[in-house]
């Protein structure tokens, strides 16, 4: 006798117990606190919080330790608690040339008005790992930059340009048109520079970084050079209605990068260099150039170039970003398809039956 | 439709690209049953023209007037979307240039040819299949290769499957871009006799871009030389490459012609 | 079964309720205009993409709480996402929940359609991972879009005619498409092409949503739902040569059991509240036991 397995309900919460038991690992390890991913995990913290659309560096933290450290599954967490946020206020615009920078630096110019700043960054270590980390207590104190004066003016590189007329202009489309905003309204083609923008920040680093790779490499070539990438603190302002003003509600910490590239020119417009923009929350270096790179591919169409690589086609970037989504779908192959496969095991079955009686008929034929 | 109405009447049809001019100040009528070759050099206009008048390039200025079968002339630049696509893959045909532009690639010839029938709703698997047959036939591919796909067939053979694809609906206009481009000679000559057979056969009236004069005589009973994107001189085929009037064309065929 | 205690600090059904307002005027759109796929604004939630957001949300934003609430995937009640799904529900609207099919008032389900025919009243929720039917036709949502406003449906017709080419036949088994209403081509969700005739004319109200794809679309009751076919190729559904093992019924979807690595294979309901509701009635197969008396197979 065959009985149809059951308890679908005890299993799963056996499933979440195994789960904080892996979580929580070995018990004679002190537990990891928030405190100390928040402080000493800061770059996987500031991911969660760029691809999660949060600036929280506690719950992204909470997202970590409950993710065991998977950061897509940490964004996934962060979303879906955002999700559920109200809605106070659009902030107004951050001004990201008043920043207090922390690291600047430019690969156009050799000096330039406020200087270059290597602040803190892996690009000159030696990757070698470091045997000292390995012993708790080994401590290093970091010395302030000596050149660092972070009061002093930074021009952007763009802006600098922008005084000989040899950079596009940067505009919205419309002034007075609100923002799209992505988590409240589906996305609609062909998808304007805010949308597009939105998508990217959420959109998952790695996939970025390739796009970005490919265009370097000839899918799309857009001849990018790094104008400029500062990370820092900006203040966020908001205008309460009551008071029709702006009002400093916070500081935060964001990376961005303006990608300067080559344009020949179009029937309507002279040659001149033209943007790519990124920009993500905390330091995000990496993401933030790689964002830049494929805002600049999309913008093919408008400018009249041919659209033939995949970076340049807004569809397939634009539906293909989100790794919340694209995580969700792959494994959702792991859900139950017996249904289907059922219908396909029928179908398969039946034509190789037919196929059968067709040889056989042949045979006796002859 | 009447016989006093043309089938096709092009008033003072331009298409500009910026400052570049693509080809300007263009009128004729095209009557039915009629075939009007256009001819000139590569960067002429002559393509930009046929996809105006096909409506698959919005011109700049001017009208391109279709006599359609329901409701009269009618300029096809103000019809709704969706009737100009009804129109484009019933009343009219389109052959490309490369045959890989104008077929499905990923299904059979069967399917390639029975797809305006479906578009336009046919619902009987055997009749789809039959008519594909009947139109396989006509332009001389052998019916056991229905099920094959276009990939598998020779250059001449998808340039002939292509053409029975447009022709299924019956349509009334057929735009052609070089036709024979791409095909070697024999296999040009063999192409040239079957469309020229068709055209006849049923009656179609026609619009032929080529830059190969050889292939107009062959076709067309009118011709209209083009440069720079204006036309230069139009008439009767034989008229015009035996007794060319302006330089240009005087140039085009003592350069072709003469052995 | 009933849980009264919902999740604290969430509202009811989880979604704060001007979300389910425009999930609702979503809906209507899509009831006015049956089988057109009306864009919404998707809400991340806390189940991932692809394992039934759009369900979801569409039961949160119609579900209230004297409604009787049923979760399938794959016809049975007690498959793990259903189960995950059901609970969700139970946590965060506090709602009665139910296996019978009878009893619910609001089905969610994924890739199945009950037996027991559905009635006025009812609501049926389908959980729809790709929403357009033209997708592997066409890549391209712009132009995806344009066909279905001209109604350019023809190339659907070219591949099933590819099918017969090839195979004798149509060689869709699930997912299969359908026009409804007599306008808009529709995908139904990867039910089997076995459930298909039940969408027909039915007395219950049908909503599909897809979350990730940011999709709702309707079939409103008494609707026409037609499978596309050929005249000469009539649509036809699955038949198997056996009846199921446990209570002998031969005219439900049947799901596979392997029993052995020999190949010995088993056939039961996969409706498991059919299965169950007939088991009672006294209905035994070939494998079951009765519960009650027992009775031989019929």
């Amino acid at each position: 006798m065959y009985v149809a397995v059951k308890g679908g309900e005890k299993a799963i919460e056996n499933a979440h117990r195994l789960l904080a038991e892996e979580r929580r690992g070995d018990r004679q390890v002190p537990e990891l606190t928030i405190a100390q991913i928040k402080s000493q995990m800061t770059l996987a913290v500031d991911r969660v919080m760029t691809e999660g659309s949060l600036y929280d560096r506690d719950l992204a933290a909470l997202a970590i330790k409950q993710a065991r450290g998977d950061l897509m599954e940490a964004i996934f967490l962060l979303r879906a608690f955002r999700t559920t946020l109200p809605r106070f206020a659009m902030s107004e615009p951050i001004d990201t040339t008043n920043m207090k920078a922390r690291r600047r630096i430019s690969s156009t110019y050799k000096d330039l008005p406020g200087g270059q700043m290597l602040g803190p960054t892996f690009d000159y270590t030696h990757r070698l790992l470091d045997f000292s980390l390995m012993d708790d207590g080994n401590e290093t104190q970091a010395e302030q930059d000596q050149n660092a004066d972070p009061d002093a003016d930074l021009p952007r590189v763009t802006t600098i340009l922008n005084h000989e007329g040899l950079i596009e202009q940067e505009r919205p489309d419309d002034e007075d048109a609100p923002v799209v905003d992505l988590t409240r309204e589906p996305l609609d083609f062909p998808a304007g520079r805010d949308a597009r923008l939105q998508n990217l920040a959420r959109g998952d680093e790695g996939f970025l970084l390739s796009m970005g790779y490919s265009t370097q490499r000839g899918y799309g070539i857009t001849h990018p050079f790094a104008g400029e990438i500062r990370m820092g603190e900006v203040e966020v302002e908001i205008v309460p209605e009551d008071l029709g003003f702006p009002v400093v509600i916070g500081e935060i910490t964001v990376t961005e990068c303006e990608m300067i590239n080559q344009f020949k020119g179009s029937a309507t417009q002279p040659p001149q260099f033209t943007r790519g923009y990124g920009l993500t929350f905390g330091h995000g270096e990496r993401k933030a150039m790689a964002m830049a790179l494929v805002d600049r591919a999309m913008r093919a169409k408008e400018l009249g170039e041919e659209v033939v690589a995949p970076a340049q086609d807004e569809e397939f970037v634009l539906y293909h970003s989100d790794n919340v989504e694209a995580s969700g779908f792959v494994q959702h192959l792991k859900l139950p398809h017996y249904v289907d496969f059922q219908g396909e095991l029928e179908m398969v079955r039946n034509l190789r039956k037919e196929q059968i009686e067709q040889q056989q008929m042949l045979k006796a034929g002859e | 439709m009447s016989q006093d109405t043309p089938l096709l009447s092009v008033q003072n049809v331009g298409k500009d690209y910026g400052e570049t001019i693509g080809c300007t100040d263009v009128s004729f009528d095209l009557w039915p049953g009629e075939v009007l070759g256009i001819v000139g050099e590569s960067g002429s206009g002559k393509t930009t023209l046929l996809n105006c008048l096909s409506a698959q390039l919005e011109p700049s200025r001017g009208k391109v007037i279709y006599d359609t079968r329901a409701e009269g002339p009618r300029n096809i630049f103000e019809m709704t979307e969706s009737e100009r696509r009804l129109l484009m893959r019933t009343d009219w045909g389109l052959v490309r240039q490369n045959p890989r532009d104008g077929l499905r690639l990923g299904v059979s010839a069967g399917a390639n040819v029975g797809e305006r029938l479906m578009a336009v709703g046919a619902r009987h698997y055997g009749d789809i299949r039959q008519e594909a047959c009947d139109w396989l036939e006509k332009v001389e591919i052998d019916t056991g290769r229905i099920d094959h796909l276009p990939s598998t067939f020779s250059g001449g053979m998808q340039q002939r499957l292509q053409i029975a694809r447009n022709l299924v609906t019956n349509p009334r206009l057929v735009f052609m871009d070089e036709p024979t481009g791409g095909l070697d000679v024999s296999v040009q000559a063999r192409l040239l006799d079957l469309l020229r057979g068709l055209v006849t056969r049923l009656g179609l009236s026609a619009v032929v871009v080529t830059h190969d004069l050889a292939v107009a005589r062959l076709l067309a009973h009118r011709l209209m030389v083009m440069k720079g994107g204006h036309v230069v001189e139009q008439g009767l085929t034989d008229q015009v490459l035996d007794d060319p009037q302006h330089a240009y064309t005087q140039l085009l065929v003592s350069s072709i012609l003469q052995p | 079964m009933s849980a009264t205690e919902t999740l604290e600090g969430y509202n009811f059904a989880y979604l704060d309720e001007q979300t389910k307002r425009m999930i609702r005027r979503a809906i209507l759109k899509a009831v006015a205009v049956p089988g057109y796929q009306v864009p919404f604004g998707s809400r991340e939630m806390p189940l991932p993409y692809g394992w039934g957001t759009g369900g979801i949300q569409i039961t949160a934003s119609v579900i209230s709480a004297d409604d009787t609430l049923k979760v399938i995937d794959q016809g049975a009640d007690d498959t793990t996402n259903a189960v995950s799904i059901r609970r969700f529900f139970a946590r965060t609207a506090g709602v009665d929940t139910t296996e019978k099919t009878e009893d619910a008032s609001l089905i969610q389900t994924r890739h199945r359609i009950p037996e027991r025919a559905l009635k006025e009243g009812q609501i049926l929720v389908y959980q729809v991972p790709i929403p357009e039917p033209l997708r592997w036709l066409e890549p391209r949502e712009t132009e995806t879009r344009k066909m279905h406003a001209l109604e350019e449906y023809g190339i659907m017709h070219v591949k099933l005619y590819e099918d017969i080419a090839r195979f004798g036949r149509i060689a869709t088994a699930y997912d299969y498409p359908v026009l409804v209403n007599g306008r808009y081509l529709m995908r139904p969700s990867p039910i089997p092409k076995f459930d298909n005739p039940k969408m027909d004319n039915m007395p219950a109200l049908q909503l599909f949503g897809a979350g990730r794809e940011k999709r709702i679309y309707a079939v409103p009751p008494y609707t026409d739902v037609k499978s596309l076919d050929f005249d000469d190729h009539p649509f036809e559904v699955q038949k198997w040569d056996d009846c199921c093992a446990l209570c002998g019924a031969e005219d439900s979807y049947l799901d596979e059991v392997v029993m052995d690595d020999k190949g010995r294979r088993m056939f039961v309901c996969s409706d498991t509240d059919y299965c169950e509701e007939r088991r009672a009635q006294g209905h035994v197969g070939p494998l079951g036991t009765s519960p009650g008396t027992p009775q031989a197979a019929e």
